[in-house]
This record gives C-alpha cells, structure tokens and sequence, in this order.
C-alpha cells in the first residue's frame, strides 16, 4: 500500500469523520433530552449548507421565509394552548421570539442579500435562519407529542424529515450547489496538503466541542438540560421547564447541523437531499457511542470517516454497505455489554 | 373470539368490490397496493406494537420475497406457485439469521441496528450483478391457475387479498393463544416472562420471523404483480413507511395494519394526483403536505386511528367464560414430600465492592411457612433473586430436593415447581386478569406456535384457561377477571401476581411483600388462603415488612441484616431475639 494514498484516506476520512462527530453529538443531545431520534438532522444540514450558498451567489434563500412562517404557525401554537388564559406578557413573550425575531432575520437576509455580503455574515446568517427553524420545528411538530413513546416520536420526526426535504428541493432546485471557501490558505506537511478548508472543519469541530463541554459542565441551562435527560419528571419537579430544554436541544441541534453543512459545503457539492445521508453516518456515530456518551460519538464519528473513506478506495460499489454493516457487530458488543436492566417502558 | 362474524363480512364486501359495474380499475389497483402494505405491516403490528420491537428493516424482508421469486421464474423458469414456499423460506432463513443477531439487541439499539442492516441489504440488492444491480428483474411472469392468467389488477387482487384475510386469521390466532400471551408479554420486560417459562429470545425470534415471513409473501405477491423487481421499493424509505402505517393504523391491533395502509396508501395516491393540478406541478409538493399531515394526525391520535375508531363502537365484544370444568394434569409429586425441600447453602452474591447476600443459609421443609424478613436493604429480594435464578450466585449452593439448582435459568427452576410474586409488581397492565394469570400455567400447555395458528391449540387453550380461572377465584378475584390487569389497585395486583404463580401448580411459593398495599382484611384472608395452601402440602417461603402478618402467620422466621443470617427460630425467639431487636430498633432499645 502507497504511504501517501493512506495519509490522504486518512486526511480524508478525518475531515469527514469530524462532520459526522458534530452531528452524533447533536443527535445525542436530542435523544437524551427529548427522545426524539432526529432524522430531519439532514435537513438542518442542507438547509444551512444551500442557505449560505444561495447567499453567497446572490440569491434569496426560501428557508428565511420558512423560519418566518414556522415562527408564525409556533405562536398559533402558544396561542391555541394559551386560549384561556390569555395574558398581554404572556402573549409578547411568545409574539417576540416566534413572529418578531424571524421577520427581523427576513428583513436582514433581504437587505443583504443583493448586498454581498461578507463571508462572515452569511454564515452568521445561515446559522440564525436554521437554528430558527430548528427551534420552531420543536414547538410545532413534537412539543405537543413530547409524552408519548418513542416509537410515535421517531414516526413523527420521519414525516418532518419528509415535509422538510420537500421543502428543500421547493426552496433550492433539484441541482446542486457549492459555497465559497471560508479560508484560502493551505498547508504543506511532507506529502499532505491541508486546505484551509479542511483545517477550518478541524478547528470548528474542535472548537464546538469544547463549546458544548463548557455549557454542559458549567452554565445552569447546560446543567437543566442534562437533568431532563436523566429524569425528566425529576427535572420538572425541582422547576427546570422541560419543554424549554427540548426547545435548546433543537435549537443545538440545528445549529450544529447548519455549521456542519457551511463547513462542508465548499468541499462537496451539495444537493437538496444529501443531507439525508450525511445524518445517518453521524447517526451510526451517534449509536457507536450509545446515545449516550460525547467522547465516544466522536471517536466512533472518527472510525466512520475512515472507514468510509477506505471503502470508498478499495470497494467504492461497496461503500455503503460497509459502513453500514459496520454498525452490527457493534451494537451486538454494546448489547452484550450493557447490564441486562429491566426494561420498564411506557 | 367474536371476530368472526365482522372478519366474514369484511371478506364478503372486499370479494364483491371488483364485481361492482363501473368501478374504475385505479381503484382495484389502489386496493391491491394497500393489500401488500397491510401484509407487511401487519407483521409489523405483532413485532412492534405487541412485542415491542421496532424494526426498519421490514421492507428489505419483501426483497428477499421478491428477489427469489424473480430470479427462479425468470432464469430457471420454475412456476410461481414453486416459488411461493421458496420465498417464504428465503425470508425466513434471513429472518432467523438476522434476528439472531438482532433480537439479542437491548433498547434502542434494535431498531437501530435494524436500519443498519435495512440500507445495508438496499445497497447489496442494488450492487449484486445476478440480481440486475439498479436495472433489477423484469419479465417475471404472472400467477396463473390453469389456463387463469392473474395480469389484470382485479385478478391478481383476489390472491392478495386472499392472502391478506388468511395472515390476518393466523396472527389473531397466534395472539389469542398460549404464545401470544408470552409475546404480549415481551413488551414489559423479560423478568417476569421468564420466571414462567417463557424463552424471550426464542419468542423474540418467533415474532420476528413471522413479520419477515408476512413480508416475504408481500414481496413474492408484489414481484408477480408488478411483474419486475428493482431495489428501489426494498430501501430505506419503504421500510420507514411501513412502519408508519402500522403506527397510524395504531401498532398492536391487527385491523390497524389494514386500515393504516389504507390511509396512508390512498393519501399519498391523492396527494400525487391532485396537489400538481391544485399548483402547477411544482417540486415535491406532496412529500411535504404528506409530512405535515403524518405529524398532524399523529398528534391527534397518538394511539393510532382504529383504537380510536373502536372506542367510538356502540357495543363491546363479549368475551367468553372459560370452561372450568376442564383441568391440567397436576404435578408430579415426588417421594420426599417430607424434610427439605429448599435448601440454601452458604449462598452469596457479591455486586462490585458490595456483598448483598454475604453466606446466608437456611432452608424451607416442606408444608412450611417461612418468612425471611430484615430492615431495607438486608438482601432478602437478592435472596429470592438467587433462587430463582434471576441472578447468579457469586457462590454457595442451591438445592431444591437435593438437586443443585444455582446455575439453572429461571425457566428451568419454575419447572421444578417453585414460582414467585415480584416486589416491584410485573404484570402486562393493557392484558386481562385472566390472561396475567394464565401466563402462570405457560409451562403446563404444550401448543406450539404453529398449532396456535392454525386453531389445533383449543382444547390446550381451554385447558390453561380454566386453570387460570380456577386460581383468580380462589384468591377471590373473580369479579375481576376480564378487567385490564393495569385498572387493578395496587394490592389487587399482589394477588393477582400470586394467582399467576399458583398456576404453575408449584410446591415451593415465594412471595416477595405480598401484604404491601392490602387493606386489613384483605391481609387476614391471604393469611387464610395461605395457611390452606400450606395444608394442601405447599410450602411458602415470603418476604415481608409486616410483622402482625409474619408473626401470626410463619412457622419459622429467618431474619436478614446487611446481607448476614443474624438470627433464625420460630416467630416467638424472634420476637425476644436481641441481635433482632438490635438490628431493628438499634443499640440500647
């Protein structure tokens, strides 16, 4: 085997690996906190990914009147649940994050959007515009479920993957499309060039893992959440909204997954349904580590990447079913591995 | 089973409707659609809903269906009608292959590891050359019987449907029987199953080969219908969808199945044909209004739609009283029915650093009442637990008739005839009384799966029944019998639990805090029934907080503390036992 061809696999499937740990952790976070397994994280991802894209050319994206409209349909959701006991604060404080704050990011996008932006606020853009939408997605589709089983709450997160990926080929056409690099630069070490690009993917994730590491550990809403994860009656009797922590686990979660589209996007050409696909490795990542354990997502997320990047060399008509079928043995050891508990389930 | 008459005139109107003058044939094709969806989904009904294990995977199992068929008929010419049990075992075999591996998968990890192998087998069919990669197989030829040739929708109709009709009998059969009871079971856990002879994996596996077999029957009718097979309606999205119809039809009920394909068949047909000409064909209209409706009815009907529709019915099934004239054949009862029965022998069980049951020994004559009582946390539930093989012992031994039994697994201990109660009560709450209790007698029948289906288990069936009936009335439950377990209070539930253990006609009963929750006289007449039970030659060995009961009632008392034996004697030594009152009370009382 060619050293260089396996420090370029390697290279590879690294940058890949490091998307898929991103979006495990995301998928982690959601599931331990509202148990809902997030199949529409391909969308956040696309979405995020064309979003800045389109901005990046010129082009209004669809997906700011989508947070808008979503934004509209979660205060008629306050608003039907609030129906009798309708209270003027109440009604502002659901009115000013919902209705106000999307029309706002609307009004913004479209202002700048002929403008040219710089890179950096259409990034900043992209990212307001899916963590909205992330955001409302919760209020709208599984609030309202969030007590029934997980089976009913996987079904309901397949039909919002549909309804989304609908949406996507409706907002940005069934071509693809690339953004602009973040950075230029590149780095020469022996053999292995570094793109900027690549090395902004490292740092990003890098960087969002520690972010994520500090507001779990340290902040009070980090602490909240991973107490509804643990128990969520718990969490409720000593005062922490539930429904507030599902709300920051989505919005996380599409944060997340439009960073990791914007980080991908001036790599590989991106289509409306990609996302899909790219969800499920970090998805496989997600399960490698439990659902349950950060560190061990993002090794797993590490290994997909590689492997993915192996197959695609050496079996690329097997790609797939390779990483795919990777996951078996896996979960066969994790069972075998974990405690025979009772399970006392709904 | 009063569905007899309903699924009659079901049979009857489905036979009629391609008979009816002007029906128009895209309805005959929607129906044989809805009919293939409903056989994969029922499968999934009885695997998901009732057994509690979700699978992604269902659609994969129509390919092997589909792929066998095409491949023998079409490059060796065999006939369809050769090709059918062919098929069947394809996806069986996979099946059993699969679900070897599978079903031993905790929590979420099962469906999970279902959408693995799911895409897994999407992409093999759509990269393997004998099996046309994307291209797939075409020219498969029709179903024909004699000179009949099913191409036209409406023909090929009646075999789907037929096929339809005939698994749904056969799965209502298998639920409403010895099996499905163990099946139905699965869903709360493994503990209590076991503890009556249920083998979880092996219903696991059961379930799960009948939802591939279903499956299989839907593909190899799917390959002669469409007359060609490609990956496409074997991936990923197929198999998510089938699930979604089984869950909107609501998972656990058989006609939920039919009717959720229904829904979400003619849906997605209207959503395709109409919403274009509503809006000038743009994009993937219908995906998103599809969506947005999946999440919206769910919503509504969280349960599914038929519980929904049945709740609105004027009139209820009747349900029928088991024969209680009929009996199971009682236990062999061997010679030693004097001296010890139960022996515990220096038994010790050792969690990490913790030392829960540290070197106990005692044992249980039989025609003795002895009750094992402690403060919280003195290890007398991991004693019960190391009897009945729940967990292992770290060492010691456990006899019963002089018959080591540490290392044997639950279903083999309840076998010889010790059952229990839980401390934590494990009953399946949306299952009756009668059904709880008669999951006790599981290891007294003797019908298999396939004799459950098949309708051969009926005087099997009764025969279980009747026993569990006997017990329910003699605990004096009666009134209780057709109720939901799950409506029950909780110290019904207690007795309940005790009647499910008594059905295993057992020479050893352990009740673990069976007074817990009962009221004073409801105390006084289990303190009866057990006294009785003790003179009709059984022995009782309970754990219990309440000491008027144990003492008024136990003819020896072992006493627990920290995991060590601290004292043992009849009710009055224990009473005036200073290590007990110490342990009790503390130092100095």
């Amino acid at each position: 085997m060619n050293t260089t061809i396996m420090l370029f696999l390697m290279q590879d499937g690294i940058t890949n690996g490091a998307i898929y740990a991103l979006l495990g952790l995301a998928l982690v976070l959601v599931f331990a906190v509202t148990r809902v397994i997030l199949i529409p994280q391909g969308e956040f991802v696309t979405y995020g990914a064309l979003t800045y894209a389109s901005l990046a050319s010129g082009q209004m994206p669809g997906t700011a009147g989508l947070a808008l409209a979503m934004g509209i349909a979660a205060f008629g959701f306050d608003l039907f649940v609030q129906r009798r006991t309708l209270h003027v604060r109440r009604l502002v404080r659901s009115f000013v994050p919902n209705v106000v704050l999307p029309a706002i990011v609307l009004a913004l996008t479209g202002f700048l959007v002929s403008r040219h932006p710089p890179i950096l606020v259409s990034i900043l853009l992209s990212l307001a515009i899916v963590a909205l939408i992330g955001l409302y997605l919760y209020r709208i589709a599984f609030q309202p479920i969030a007590h029934t089983s997980v089976l009913v709450l996987l079904i309901a997160a397949v039909g919002t993957h549909l309804a989304l990926q609908g949406l996507g080929l409706l907002f940005f056409g069934a071509e693809g499309q690339r953004g602009p690099a973040i950075a230029d630069a590149a780095l020469t070490l022996g053999p292995l060039r570094f793109t900027g690009q690549s090395l902004s993917v490292y740092a990003a994730t890098v960087a969002f893992m520690v972010a994520l590491w500090l507001f779990f550990g340290l902040t009070l809403y980090g602490k909240a959440l991973r107490a509804t994860a643990v128990n969520r009656l718990g969490a409720r009797l000593v005062g922490i909204r539930t429904t507030l922590s599902g709300q920051i686990a989505f919005l996380l979660a599409s944060l997340i997954g439009a960073l990791s589209g914007i980080l991908i996007v001036p790599i590989t050409t991106l289509y409306y349904d990609t996302g899909f696909l790219i969800g499920l490795k970090g998805f496989i990542a997600a399960i490698i580590g439990g659902l349950v354990s950060y560190p061990l997502t993002a090794i797993a997320a590490l290994l997909v990447g590689a492997v993915e990047s192996f197959s695609s060399f050496y079996a690329s008509n097997f790609k797939e079913v390779i990483v795919f079928t990777l996951l078996i043995p896996v979960l066969l050891l994790r069972s075998l591995a974990a405690p025979a508990v009772e399970e006392e389930k709904d | 089973m009063g569905a007899r008459l309903p699924m009659l005139l079901f049979a009857l109107v489905m036979a009629t409707v391609p008979l009816v003058p002007q029906m128009p044939p895209f309805w005959i094709v929607l129906l044989d659609n809805i009919g293939l969806a409903a056989l994969v989904a029922m499968g999934l009904v009885l695997l998901t809903g009732v057994g509690g294990l979700t699978s992604f995977g269902q659609a994969a199992f129509c390919g092997f269906g589909a792929y066998t068929t095409a491949l023998l008929t079409t490059a060796y010419g065999l006939s369809p009608w050769l090709t059918l049990p062919l098929s069947l075992i394809v996806s069986g075999v996979a099946a059993v292959l699969l679900g070897l591996v599978t079903v031993r998968l905790s929590g979420h990890y099962l469906p999970l590891g279902t959408i693995a192998w799911g895409l897994g087998l999407f992409y093999l069919f759509s990269r393997v050359g004998f099996l046309g990669r994307n291209d797939g197989i075409s020219a498969i030829p029709p179903l024909s019987i004699g000179s009949l040739r099913m191409i036209d929708p409406g023909t090929i109709y009646y075999a789907i449907w037929t096929a339809v009709l005939i698994a749904a009998w056969l799965t209502m059969n298998l639920l409403d029987s010895r099996t499905g009871r163990a099946i139905r079971a699965l869903r709360r856990g493994h503990i209590a199953a076991e503890a009556f002879g249920v083998h979880t994996p092996r219903a696991k596996l059961l379930v799960f080969i009948h939802a591939a077999v279903l499956a299989g029957l839907s593909g190899w009718l799917y390959a002669h219908f469409v007359r060609a097979v490609n990956p496409t309606p074997f991936g990923a999205e197929p198999g998510i969808e089938y699930l979604f119809i089984a869950v909107v039809g609501g998972a656990g009920y058989v006609w939920g199945a039919v009717l959720g394909a229904g829904i979400v068949v003619v849906l997605k047909e209207v959503l395709q044909s109409y919403l274009p000409l509503l809006l000038n064909g743009s994009g993937q209209l219908e995906t998103i209004v599809f969506g947005i409706l999946l999440v919206a009815l769910l919503q509504l009907a969280p349960a599914g739609v038929w519980p929904w529709l049945i709740s609105w019915l004027p009139w209820k099934p009747a349900r029928k009283r088991p024969d209680a004239s009929l009996s199971l054949p009682p236990r062999q009862r061997g010679p030693g029915l004097s001296g010890v029965l139960l022996g515990v022998d220096k038994a010790r069980k050792q969690f990490g650093g913790v030392i829960a049951v540290n070197d106990v020994s005692f044992d249980v004559q039989a025609r003795e009442i002895v009750a094992l009582i402690g403060p919280n946390g003195a290890g007398k539930s991991t004693t019960f637990n190391l009897i009945t093989g729940v967990l292992p012992a770290t060492s010691g031994r456990v006899a019963v008739l002089g018959k080591p039994i540490h290392q044997a697994p639950p279903q083999e201990i309840v076998r010889l005839g010790i059952s229990r109660t839980f401390q934590h009560v494990k009953l399946v709450p949306d299952m009756s009384v009668l059904e709880n209790v008669a999951i006790g007698a599981h290891q007294r029948g003797r019908a298999s799966a396939l004799a459950s289906m098949l309708r051969l288990d009926r005087a099997d069936e009764a025969r279980l029944l009747a026993e569990a009936a006997r017990q329910i009335e003699r605990v004096g439950l009666a009134d209780q019998i057709d109720q939901p377990a799950g409506s029950l209070s909780l110290g019904q539930q207690r007795i309940v639990e005790i009647a499910r253990a008594l059905c295993v006609d057992p020479m050893l009963l352990l009740l673990d805090e069976p007074a817990a929750g009962l009221r004073h006289m409801e105390k006084q007449r289990l303190a009866m029934l057990l006294r009785e039970l003790r003179d009709g030659g059984m022995s009782v060995l309970l754990v219990e907080h309440d000491m008027g009961f144990v003492m008024n009632l136990a003819d020896r008392v072992v006493v627990l503390d920290f995991g060590v034996k601290i004292a043992e004697g009849t009710p009055e030594a224990i009473k005036t036992n200073p290590a007990v009152i110490e342990a009790y009370l503390g130092a100095g009382a």
